[in-house]
């Protein structure tokens, strides 16, 4: 089971859905690949989906709190949506919450972001 | 019931699944819970990864060692390098401490494992390696055998 990524710009908005499971050799590849689309695309603002992610552990959460940190240094927002019950206990232990605004789906982020449906 | 395996494997980052998905198929056997599978699959992730990445600091050509029992209602998993090993494990095991933020390390593998798990117990030697034990019973199993 590996990680499949799906990048959608949406006017100012990079939509990245993760589909599979996200350890430490897929968050290697992960990360370039969300990299090289943030240098790629002129957008202010990141949506995740995870609602397709099966499994998740603490590299997921690196490479999520290194975009994060990307993203806010350059004035924009990140928002996640459609947790599973597994991935929001990782969420819920390593204080994601706290930091990063978590919504039930991808059309609750758009909205919140600006972008017309 | 009492029934154990090993496995040993080369430490490249490929063989995090393998490891995994490995032990989630050895215990489904006795019936965990969802939840409970994927706890365990999470802490074998987070053991692996860290033989890997720490012990070996990404040597593909190392072994890493995985043994997991199911004894009744209880699973023991140890998982086993012959790395580097960590000097100060008291704080390797701190929540968000990392010997790698330039990696990207959440520095959450030793809080996830001690969460997800009912014990941890981590041996390392400097320039010996690292041995992580970890153990959990399983609250759906035990309910079958009442």
């Amino acid at each position: 089971m590996s990680l499949h990524v799906n990048f959608v710009v949406r006017e100012n908005v990079l939509l990245v859905r993760l589909n599979g499971e996200l350890d430490h050799h897929e968050a290697n590849r992960l990360r370039e690949a969300w990299q090289n689309e943030l240098a790629h695309n002129n957008v202010g603002h990141v949506i995740v989906n995870l609602e397709k992610l099966s499994f998740m552990d603490s590299s997921g959460l690196g490479v999520m709190l290194g975009r994060y940190k990307e993203i806010q240094s350059s004035g924009g927002e990140m928002v996640i949506c459609a947790l599973s019950p597994e991935v929001r206990r990782l969420f819920d232990l390593s204080g994601m919450f706290k930091i990063v605004k978590i919504v039930d789906n991808e059309e609750f982020a758009l909205e919140m972001l600006g972008v017309a449906s | 019931m009492k029934n154990e395996m090993k496995m040993e494997f080369v430490s490249i980052s490929q063989n995090e699944s393998l490891a995994r998905v490995s032990v989630a198929a050895f215990i489904s056997q006795i019936n965990p819970t969802m939840e409970e599978l994927t706890d365990i699959k999470t802490v074998v992730s987070e053991a692996v990864t860290n033989a890997i990445i720490h012990g070996y600091e990404e040597k593909s050509d190392e072994k890493v060692s995985l043994y997991c029992a199911i004894n009744g209602e209880e699973i023991e998993i140890v998982i086993q390098d012959h790395g580097k090993g960590i000097e100060n494990i008291d704080i390797a095991r701190e929540p968000l401490y990392t010997s790698k933020p330039e990696w990207e390390r959440s520095g959450m593998g030793f809080t996830i494992m001690e969460n997800f798990m009912d014990h941890v117990e981590v041996l390392s030697v400097p320039g010996e390696g690292t041995t992580v034990r970890m153990k959990k019973s399983l609250s759906s199993v035990k309910a079958l055998c009442n």
